[in-house]
C-alpha cells in the first residue's frame, strides 16, 4: 500500500557489534549479489557458481565470508549444500513491518475519530 | 485501546492488526466504501488523499492521489479481487505513475479487510501481505524521506491549535 509520508517510526538501530565484520562481508559485489540472490530461496553452492565466472571453490570461499558475518547460513542436504540468507533478511522484514505497523495504528486512529460520535479535541 | 492485536509475520510478508470500534458495523464499512470518508483516513494529516474512481465490486478500481506539503503527488490504485459488503473486502494496492497509470515496476500489496459485530462494537481485521521483501521494503522505504516532514508539520499543527 501507499504509506508516503506516513510517519514511519524511528530510524533503524545502529548494530555495533560485528559491523566490521558485515562491512567487509558486504564489501564485495559477488557476496551482495549472493545476498541478495539468497534472500528469497535457498540456492546451492554448484548453483550459484553456475551464475559468476569464477570457480566453484573461489564461489565457497565467498559464502563462507558471509556465513562468518551471520548474514547467510549454509545447510548441506544430500550432496548439495544450500546458502540462505537468513538473519540479514529477518531483521531487515522486521524493521520494515514495524514501520508498516506504525503507519496502520495512524490510520486506525484516523478511523476512530471519524466513527467517534463528538469530534474528539 | 483501538487496536488490539497485531501479528507480524516475518516468514510470510505479512501484517495484520486487529481492530475495535465503538461503532455498527456499517459505518465502519462506509469509511472503506465512502470515497468521502476514506479520503479522510487513508492518507496522513499532511499527506491527504484524494479519491478519484471508487467501485469496491469485484473487478472494479480506486484511484486517489496524495499532495504532499510541497503540492507534490503520489498515485495509487486499488483492485478489488473480493467484496462482500459490509463484511470483507480484498485488493491489491499498488503505485500509479503521474497520470494514473499502474506501474509494473513497483510492487503491489495484498490487502484483504474483515470485518464482525459483536454487541454493537465492530472488529476490523486487516492483513496486508507482501510478494517480496523487496517489495516490503520499497513501500515503506518511499515513505522514508516525507516522515521527517510529516513529523514536523504535525508539530506545527498541535503548536498552532
Amino acid at each position: 500500500m501507499v504509506v508516503r509520508g506516513v510517519a514511519v517510526g524511528a530510524p533503524s538501530e545502529v548494530e555495533d557489534a560485528g559491523v566490521d565484520v558485515l562491512f567487509h562481508a558486504l564489501a564485495d559485489a559477488t557476496r551482495r549479489d549472493i545476498v541478495r540472490r539468497c534472500v528469497r530461496d535457498e540456492l546451492s553452492v554448484s548453483r550459484l557458481a553456475h551464475a559468476y565466472p569464477m570457480s566453484f571453490a573461489a564461489v565457497q570461499k565467498h559464502v563462507a565470508v558471509l556465513e562468518r558475518a551471520g548474514l547467510v547460513t549454509k545447510q548441506r542436504r544430500g550432496r548439495e549444500q544450500l546458502v540462505r540468507t537468513q538473519p540479514e533478511a529477518v531483521r531487515r522484514a522486521r524493521q520494515a513491518l514495524d514501520r508498516l505497523e506504525a503507519a496502520w495504528r495512524e490510520r486506525v486512529d484516523r478511523m476512530s475519530e471519524l466513527l467517534a460520535p463528538v469530534p474528539r479535541p | 485501546m483501538t487496536v488490539i492485536r497485531v501479528d507480524k509475520d516475518v516468514d510470510n510478508l505479512s501484517l495484520t492488526l486487529v481492530a475495535e470500534f465503538d461503532a455498527p458495523i456499517e459505518r465502519v464499512w462506509q469509511l472503506w466504501a465512502d470515497p468521502r470518508r476514506l479520503e479522510r483516513w487513508w492518507g496522513p494529516p499532511a499527506y491527504p488523499a484524494t479519491v478519484e474512481a471508487h467501485d469496491l465490486t469485484p473487478g472494479g478500481e480506486v484511484t486517489y492521489f496524495m499532495t504532499g506539503p510541497d503540492g507534490g503527488i503520489s498515485r495509487g490504485w486499488w483492485r478489488i479481487t473480493s467484496a462482500d459488503p459490509p463484511r470483507s473486502l480484498e485488493f491489491l494496492d499498488g503505485f500509479a505513475d503521474s497520470q494514473g497509470t499502474p506501474r509494473d515496476d513497483q510492487p503491489t500489496t495484498t490487502v484483504r479487510v474483515e470485518l464482525s459485530e459483536h454487541d454493537g462494537r465492530t472488529r476490523m481485521e486487516m492483513r496486508s501481505t507482501f510478494a517480496s521483501l523487496e517489495h516490503l521494503e520499497q513501500v515503506v522505504d518511499i515513505g522514508a524521506l516525507e516522515a521527517f516532514q510529516l513529523a514536523v508539520g504535525q508539530a506545527d499543527a498541535v503548536l498552532a491549535g
